[in-house]
């Protein structure tokens, strides 16, 4: 079980929080400008990667804030933690 | 006792306190101190079980957790009854009951033994082979297949112990308290580290504590004595914590671990009242060090399982630490040096030895000059070919080995013998390490798999790590710790070390024999009866894979999980196969390492604590009342409230009628609330529902429909405006958790620059619905002072009050298509209020209804239940629900998916009404709706959501979603059942009151 360190709180254990998929996708301010396929690629389109994958995560048992992380999915590595809006801390 | 097994010279034993058990029915005695097992050896018992398969007599095999043979069912027929449990393992207690598993009528004769005869027939793979045609008949196989299998019995009554879940943290868990992880423990405690020291037994110090020899020694000083000491200095530190009978059964990623510790199993029965039996402790450690030492492998060879046979380790504990000897004429079997260990102990006792069998040529150590010395044959170059004895080992014969060891050579010799000692060298105990995700290396040179690549902050020490010489064990723990715990200072200045062992082994996974492999038994895994014969049989078959081969033949799969026989599996595949030993890899080691039982996984959640459910503030009072409960989320919810023996369908008829006619009172607590405050909060409503908020009137509700991104309903529910920038949400009650947590990630992620806080409130009030003709006149009469006028107190709005001075919401708003009003109040008065109602309702025969009735009124109206009408595929077109989607808002959630090419299809499921051809006749929620039942395949058209007989119309009602439903009006349709098909029409959803005239009758 990952120990996760939450920006706001610090340290806490992985059931406290809940993951929430990719990160970085934007929710486009103008849908009706959309074609179907610019919607689907928005609505359903999901990179699962082994290696660095950007995530949302939510410490929904504790300060219940969205921030971001840096994970290598090939061996659960946290490569780093960072608030909603701030720019990745690496590529 | 028949024979003398007991020698004085254990510290273990306390030889004072003589305990009684009882074995198979008969009571024998042992000593404190003794394991199962060792009591057992001491009587002379071997016999203790049969084997899975062929029902083969086994004995005792080894000393510790890896025991293959001896699981035994303890205390049969009690609560306290528990399968396979190690007999190596348990400690003995006064009115310790333990019984024999796998064998009927006993374990000295047991009818499944035929099937030793019948092994021929019997492969691997039997079972599915046999018994795979006709498919029809596996029932009747199965029967009989299940009788004649499995092991233990699992108890019947629930089990009366407490357990419990621990969490701790610590700096440094050292797994294992033998000889490098006592001085791990010393190590990192002296140089300030908070450390937890764990170990499976109940005596600390591995085997070296009882390793007594002249030939290992430690400063000058014999290894047990030098071990003492430092075991007792560390007891005395105080940043150190040790655990005994503390087994890690799982070592997860981030250095989490589970580990079982065990209180009161060794404990008589009636001194376990009111005590934690065991505590599953949940261990963050920042470092962890393992230590888990190394088990001693058998070795492969015709007939190798016969009681009698040990592997050599486990006969000189035995004797070193419990004072037991198990045979008075035994023979050592070996390929290394071990041996002569367990030779030197057995020795100095005067017990006799009648040969050693040892696969090398030459041996050339301190401690095999020094056996040889004492006039014991050895036969260098031998093989074990054959054993002989049912039930108890009494000759094995042997034969020279070819010098590739490939074939037999030469006559064969018998030798008599009641006790067979092997051993294969040792295997590292590298479970644990790669449950954390660790990667093995194969060290040719003496065939093993070390640990190789750490996941995480830990690192694995002594003979877990390959170090199998006291000297290498010594000198590398305290040179890996120093680097690991980044220290100077090991408290080990200068240490000397004298070892008579040396390290030559002549490794032959599978023996030869002179007889056919065919006609050999050769186990590999004991106690799942899988020789070599099966191995190679499913390598003929085209298994490759080590992980299909493991489950073709059941290889590792017990109990004990291959503890024993894993290496030699793989040993003998890669020699079959041609292939090198590393390349396969290994099969996976699962936690947990040894059993746990299902208490100690569950804890204190049991019964009523199983799981949390959350009661309203009412709730007593629907207790009080009779109602039977439904559960809605982890809401308990009134769902009915039976009178005079009513059934269900009873009680909502006439529970639904009362509310229509008089007056009906429902609890709605449950339902989710949210309090919105804020600038924008009417911006943010218009982006999270698909209607239009921003002309909303303070004092005004509204009802509204969320949707996902993707366009299909989420959540429903009225939101009320109470003031500019202040709104209360109401959601389904099973959807609040999840509205709540979608919003504050629209607002945190997508819109932070709206102004808009959001706080849950669902548990702050106490929602009580009085609705019906009669509800304003009962409303008035516990609020006098509201105007309840419809110029005042129209539908959809909502009034500040009090009762009794205490402040309340009331709200006109309504789920059941009646005049209805909403009383909101803090939650503590919330049953007080109800009371009121109640009293107030008297003269009306107000009705208090539950869930159940509240879903057949809605469902005359035709209203949805979000979950129930609805799953994660209608969109509010689909629901015809299009008055309800704005199409002047630019965007709300969900809003561009509604025109999707796959939302925009004429013929999707939508919701329409049922009405059946019989009007006594109720439909089933969740059957099929066809057109064509002549077709074949039936094309399904939809299924039936709602369905309830409706006392008010006097018939039934039923929604469903069909394909293309929404131009179907007035069209037939078949329901088909198992018996007949029902004939229904389609129409519209709103069965009662189509045009709203109670809602706004002048009352």
């Amino acid at each position: 079980m990952f120990l996760i360190n939450c920006p706001f709180c610090g340290e806490r254990e992985q059931s406290e929080f809940k993951a929430g998929g990719e990160a970085h996708i934007m929710r486009p301010k103008q849908p009706t400008e959309l074609s179907d396929d610019e919607w689907a690629e928005y609505l359903f389109m999901r990179k699962n990667i082994k290696g660095i994958q950007f995530e949302r995560w939510n410490h929904v048992h504790g300060c219940r804030k969205w921030f971001n992380m840096v994970r290598d999915t090939s061996n659960d590595q946290i490569k780093a933690v960072y608030k909603m809006g701030e720019k990745p801390p690496l590529k | 006792m028949s024979k003398n097994l007991r020698f004085k010279t254990s510290k273990l034993i306390d030889e004072t306190y003589r305990i009684s058990f009882k074995f198979n029915n008969k009571i024998y005695f042992g000593f404190k101190g003794d394991t199962l097992a060792s009591a057992l050896l001491a009587n002379d018992i071997h016999l203790v079980g049969r084997s899975f398969k062929y029902h083969r007599p086994r004995g005792i095999m080894t000393s510790g957790s890896e025991e293959p043979n001896a699981i035994i069912q303890l205390h049969d027929n009690s609560s306290r009854t528990e399968p396979n449990v190690r007999a190596t393992e348990i400690e003995i207690y006064d009115g310790l009951v333990a019984s024999s598993q796998n064998c009927w009528p006993s374990v000295n004769f047991d009818v499944g033994g035929i099937n030793n005869l019948l092994s021929p027939i019997l492969p691997a793979g039997f079972y599915y082979k046999t018994f795979m045609w006709p498919a029809s008949f596996w029932k009747k196989y199965e029967f009989f297949i299940r009788k004649s299998a499995g092991l233990g019995k699992s108890p019947k009554i629930s089990d009366p112990d407490i357990y419990e879940h621990n969490y701790i943290h610590c700096d440094v868990l050292v797994i294992g308290a033998g000889i490098s992880g006592i001085m791990a423990a010393k190590m990192a405690a002296k140089n300030g580290f908070k450390t937890l020291l764990v170990d499976e037994k109940s005596y600390l110090g591995g085997s070296s504590i009882y390793d007594y020899s002249e030939f290992s020694k430690i400063n000058n000083q014999i290894t047990s004595s030098w071990l003492e000491k430092e075991i007792n200095e560390i007891s005395k530190l105080e940043n150190l914590e040790i655990k005994k009978r503390t087994s890690v059964a799982a070592f997860h990623g981030y250095n989490f671990l589970l580990a079982r510790e065990n209180l009161t199993d060794h404990l008589p029965i009636n001194q376990r009242l009111n005590k934690v039996r065991h505590k599953l402790l949940k261990i963050r450690a920042k470092k962890v060090i393992t230590a888990t030492g190394s088990i001693e492998r058998p070795l492969i060879f015709d007939n190798n399982d016969r009681p009698g046979i040990l592997l050599s380790s486990a006969i000189k504990k035995y004797i070193d630490l419990y004072g037991v000897t198990c045979g008075k004429n035994n023979i050592l079997f070996t390929n290394n040096d071990t041996a002569y260990e367990t030779a030197m102990s057995l020795l100095q006792r005067g017990i006799k030895i009648n040969a050693i069998v040892d696969n090398r040529l030459e041996i050339d150590s301190k401690i095999s000059y020094e056996v040889e010395k004492n006039n014991i044959k050895i036969y260098k170059g031998y093989s074990v070919v054959d054993t002989y004895g049912y039930k108890r080992i009494n000759k094995i014969s042997i034969m020279k080995l070819s010098k590739d060891g490939q074939t037999v050579i030469g006559d064969k010799t018998k030798l008599k013998c009641d006790c067979l000692g092997i051993s294969g060298g040792w295997t590292p105990a590298v479970h644990l390490f790669t449950q954390s995700g660790g990667k093995l290396k194969f060290r040719e040179e003496d065939q093993v798999f070390i640990p190789d690549f750490y996941p995480s902050d830990q690192i694995s020490i002594g003979s877990c790590n390959g170090d199998f010489s006291l000297e290498e064990i010594i000198k590398n723990t305290i040179s890996s710790l120093k680097k690991f715990l980044n220290i100077d200072n090991s408290e080990y200045k200068t240490i000397e070390i004298v070892s008579g062992l040396n390290r030559s082994k002549r490794n032959i996974w599978l023996l030869p024999s002179d007889k056919s492999i065919g006609k050999t038994k050769s186990f590999v895994d004991y106690q799942n009866d899988a020789t070599s014969k099966d191995i190679k049989l499913a390598l003929r078959e085209g298994f490759r894979s080590i992980e299909h081969v493991k489950r073709y033949t059941t290889t590792g799969m017990g109990t004990d999980q291959g503890k024993l026989g894993n290496m030699h599996a793989l040993g003998i595949i890669s020699e079959t196969a041609g292939t090198k030993m590393g390349e396969h890899g290994t099969t996976t080691f699962r936690p947990p390492y040894t059993p746990l039982t299902f208490g100690t996984i569950v804890g204190r959640n049991v019964g009523k604590f199983f799981d949390i459910f959350r009661r309203t503030p009412i709730h007593d009072w629907h207790v009080a009342n009779n109602a039977e409960f439904e559960n809605v989320g982890q809401w308990k919810r009134a769902w009915y409230y039976p009178k005079n023996n009513e059934n269900i369908h009873q009680a909502v008829q006439r529970e639904s009628k009362s509310a229509r006619d008089s007056a009906g009172i429902l609890d709605a607590s449950t339902l989710g609330k949210i309090d919105i405050q804020g600038t924008d909060s009417s911006e943010f409503l218009n982006r999270v529902y698909t209607n239009a908020w921003s002309k909303l009137e303070v004092g005004k509700c509204r009802y509204g429909l969320m949707l996902n991104e993707d366009g299909m309903v989420y959540d429903d529910g009225v939101t009320t405006r109470l003031g500019e920038n202040h709104y209360l949400m109401t959601t389904t009650t099973g959807g609040a958790a999840n509205v709540l947590g979608k919003l504050e990630d629209y607002l945190q992620t997508e819109w932070p620059e709206l102004d808009v806080y959001l706080s849950t409130v669902t548990d702050h009030y106490a929602t009580i619905s009085v609705c019906g003709p009669n509800s304003k006149k009962i409303v008035s009469k516990v609020i006098p002072d509201l105007d309840l006028s419809d110029e005042k107190f129209p539908h959809m709005s909502f009034k500040n009050a009090k009762i009794n001075n205490i402040k309340c919401r009331v709200m006109r708003i309504s789920f059941t298509g009646e005049h209805s009003y909403e009383i909101n109040i803090q939650a503590s008065f919330g049953k007080s209020v109800w009371e009121k109602c109640m009293e107030a309702g008297k003269d009306f025969n107000i009705t208090p209804y539950g869930t159940e009735t509240m879903h057949l009124l809605r469902a005359e109206k035709g209203f949805i239940i979000v979950g129930q009408d609805t799953d994660a595929t209608m969109t509010p077109i689909d629901l015809q629900m299009d008055w309800i989607v704005s199409k002047k808002k630019y965007d709300f959630i969900g809003k561009r998916s509604l025109y999707r090419s796959d939302t925009i299809r004429d013929d999707r499921k939508q919701l329409v009404g049922l009405l059946t051809e019989n009007p006594e006749e109720i439909l089933e929620e969740g059957a099929q709706i066809v057109a064509d039942v002549k077709k074949s395949p039936i094309e399904m058209l939809g299924h039936v959501t709602s369905s309830y007989y409706s006392p008010n119309l006097k018939k039934s009602i039923a929604l469903g979603v069909v394909k293309g439903g929404k131009n179907m009006l007035g069209q037939k349709l078949i329901i088909p059942m198992e018996d007949k098909n029902i004939n229904v029409t389609v129409a519209d959803p709103v069965f009662f009151d189509k045009e709203g005239e109670r809602l706004n009758a002048k009352l």
